[in-house]
């Protein structure tokens, strides 16, 4: 059924279908992630948003297998095609299949990812570390230039940076160091976890501007988990929300933003206060997210929603097309199948 | 009506052996009447946590001045300061680390209760501490006044923190909004309780926030400040502020924070003066698109009217009025 959601493309650049997530817990298996698909184009830039605790982080961990022990992958496929157009199965890959992966063709970058700097080496050890375990015959020279351009592309001091101590660089200069450290290997995915919170406004506001004309000038695939959708507005061409473990709705950002499908994704855009349109009264979402080690029946938003109807206390409504490049998953909405042939 | 609060030059130093006293707050100026609220912007780092901390009582100031009902708040002692230090009360803004996970509900809302009336029997801290529950919204009582945090969501933590500050029967509430890893919908629900009670039992606010947005939402008219390096830059009724900002730092938040994108006004370079060092004349000069040669990097410009309501330290607007020196 999959399939007549998004057809087959072969040029996604990742491929996630159907995957689901499970944590061991004391008190019995937590769905995490519930079947979810998405796919990711060349140089397409995705958000991911939802409240906490709905699996945002979790799925965009598995990306790169750096999930928990106590996590497993339970059903579903992933797959990436890497720069000479292979195909990678993620889901499956060996930890030493995935290595040269990692960083080289994708990278991901941590919540508060200011501390993954080693604080006791300088900085331009980190990039030639780097550099190193993908390249072991790198020429220092080579990676130390490539390294000032690509910290000068991101509006830092390169010389300066490079010779300083982790500690030396304020947040916002670290996070900008990882930027391009990120870079490094031209890498084709780069996957962001919450990639300015702890930042201040200003200084989100031009590393955002600096993601994206690094996106624009490296055609790099982008996937980052948020729940400010101010850096969705300014980051992505399009937004993915989950819910409880499952996508509930897919659309590009700005039609989503005019007009969002899902109740719930209409809720958490309602919920934004907003700086230049008359002030309203702010709509926060009533209740809780479900418990996720506790079996749902029908929809899991069916106990929050203002819409709720007699069928989604019984069935669990999947994600099916709604509009052109579009998908939602909810009882209210009609199946539009216009696009559905492929 | 005689102001709830009134602080005139405040300042915070802190003792640094290497590098000398730090001044964290510069000549702050802040006054607040019964039931109003002023929402406080700036980045991390322009001291507004400080200010809240020393309004709330916390720690102490080191010049200037701070009344509070018309006495000085240095010179409060024995009953005085314990009377000031309940009228005024902080909440923390992350429900989950603000709340002892091993006390049931009951225990975390009787114990300030019992702290300062410590004669009240049992009967009468249970009938206090279940109308505080009504109180929030967190209802019914029996469903919650034996439940643990653990037992409770974000935003039932939050009321229940809520409901503890106003055991009290505070006249002040600074609201510090920390890093906020909070949902939006969690931040709205809690804004909307408070104001809530500001409208039922008068309550002052001082909310501290990073997010223009939310300030805007939450002290709509009201009054509204915004900092940087430990000074207020520009401070008026919070919808005249955010529709026509005058100060260029405060034109720089608000291009920020808005999602539309509408105007775009960028602030040269990234990096925050420290303390240690903060540039000579106007303290946002080497940062501003709008520096006009010699004063703005030799005179401090200070917080003057505009009009009435509104004041802004910036040379665009004091002095002789240039007359292409407003846009």
């Amino acid at each position: 059924m999959m399939s007549t959601v998004y057809g087959t493309d072969q040029e996604n650049l990742l491929e996630i279908r159907n995957l689901s997530i499970r944590y061991r817990t004391r008190r019995g298996e937590l769905r995490a992630v519930e079947d979810a698909t998405l796919l990711v184009k060349p140089g397409e830039s995705v958000a991911i948003i939802g409240e906490s605790g709905s699996g945002k982080t979790t799925l965009i961990s598995a990306i790169v297998r750096m999930l928990p022990l106590n996590a497993r992958l339970a059903t579903g496929t992933m797959r990436y095609r890497t720069a000479a157009d292979s195909l990678v199965h993620l889901d499956t890959a060996t930890e030493r299949e995935m290595r040269p992966l990692r960083w080289k063709e994708i990278v991901m970058v941590f919540q508060a990812s200011q501390s993954s700097f080693n604080p006791v080496s300088r900085i331009y050890t980190q990039f030639l570390d780097t550099a190193r375990a993908h390249n072991p015959a790198a020429r220092t020279s080579d990676v130390m230039d490539r390294s000032r351009k690509l910290l000068e592309l991101v509006a830092l001091d390169g010389e300066k940076v490079l010779h300083s101590f982790p500690h030396e660089l304020s947040g916002g200069m670290k996070q900008r160091t990882l930027i391009a450290l990120g870079l490094l290997l031209e890498p084709r995915l780069i996957i962001l976890d919450e990639p300015t919170t702890a930042l201040d406004l200003l200084t989100q506001k031009k590393i955002l501007k600096i993601l994206r004309s690094l996106r624009d000038q490296y055609r790099f695939g982008m996937v980052f988990v948020t729940h400010d959708l101010g850096i969705v507005s300014r980051l992505a061409d399009r937004v993915v929300v989950m819910y409880a473990g499952s996508i509930v709705e897919d659309a590009p950002w700005e039609e989503f933003y005019q007009d969002p499908k899902h109740p719930y994704s209409q809720g958490l855009i309602r919920a934004v206060p907003k700086l230049t349109t008359a002030i309203e009264k702010l709509y926060s979402i009533p209740g809780t997210t479900p418990d996720l080690v506790e079996k749902i029946q029908g929809c899991p938003f069916a106990p929050r929603c203002p819409f709720r109807m007699e069928i989604c206390t019984r069935e669990n409504p999947p994600l099916l097309p709604v509009a052109l490049g579009r998908s939602a998953a909810c009882h209210l909405l009609k199946e539009d199948s216009s696009e559905s042939t492929p | 009506m005689n102001p709830l609060l009134e602080v005139r030059d405040l300042v915070k130093r802190y003792h640094n052996r290497k590098t000398g006293d730090v001044s964290i707050l510069r000549g702050i100026d802040v006054q607040l009447r019964k039931g109003e609220t002023l929402c406080v912007v700036g980045e991390s780092g322009c001291g507004k946590t400080t200010l809240g901390k020393i309004l709330a009582g916390l720690i102490p100031y080191s010049g200037g001045t701070y009344q509070y009902h018309g006495r000085e708040v240095s010179n409060l002692r024995g009953a005085d300061w314990k009377k000031f230090r309940t009228s005024v009360q902080l909440i923390h803004q992350n429900p989950y680390e603000s709340l002892n996970p091993s006390r049931m509900i009951f225990d975390i809302l009787s114990a300030p209760i019992k702290r300062h009336r410590p004669t009240l029997d049992f009967d009468a801290l249970f009938r206090e501490t279940t109308d505080l529950l009504t109180m929030v919204g967190l209802t019914p009582v029996e469903d919650f006044i034996d439940k643990y945090p653990v037992n409770l969501s974000g935003g039932q933590r939050q009321r229940v923190s809520i409901a503890r500050v106003l055991s009290l029967r505070p006249e002040l509430i600074v609201v510090d909004e920390a890093t906020s890893m909070i949902d939006t919908s969690l931040k709205i629900s809690l804004l909307d309780t408070l104001k809530r009670i500001q409208d039922e039992f008068g309550v002052a606010y001082l909310y501290i926030t990073h997010d223009l947005a939310l300030g805007r939402y939450f002290a709509q008219e009201q009054r509204l400040a915004v900092m940087y390096l430990g000074q207020i830059i520009e401070t008026g009724p919070t919808e005249a502020v955010i529709s026509a900002p005058k100060h260029p730092y405060t034109r720089a938040l608000i291009s920020a924070g808005d999602m539309e994108e509408r105007v775009e006004y960028d602030l040269i370079g990234v990096e925050i003066p420290s303390f240690h060092e903060i540039p000579r004349g106007c303290p946002l000069s080497p940062r501003c698109p709008e520096a006009m040669k010699g004063i703005c990097y030799s005179v401090e410009p200070e917080l003057l009217p505009t009009s009435p309501d509104r004041a802004v330290a910036c040379h665009l607007y004091s002095g002789p009025r240039e007359k292409n020196g407003v846009r």
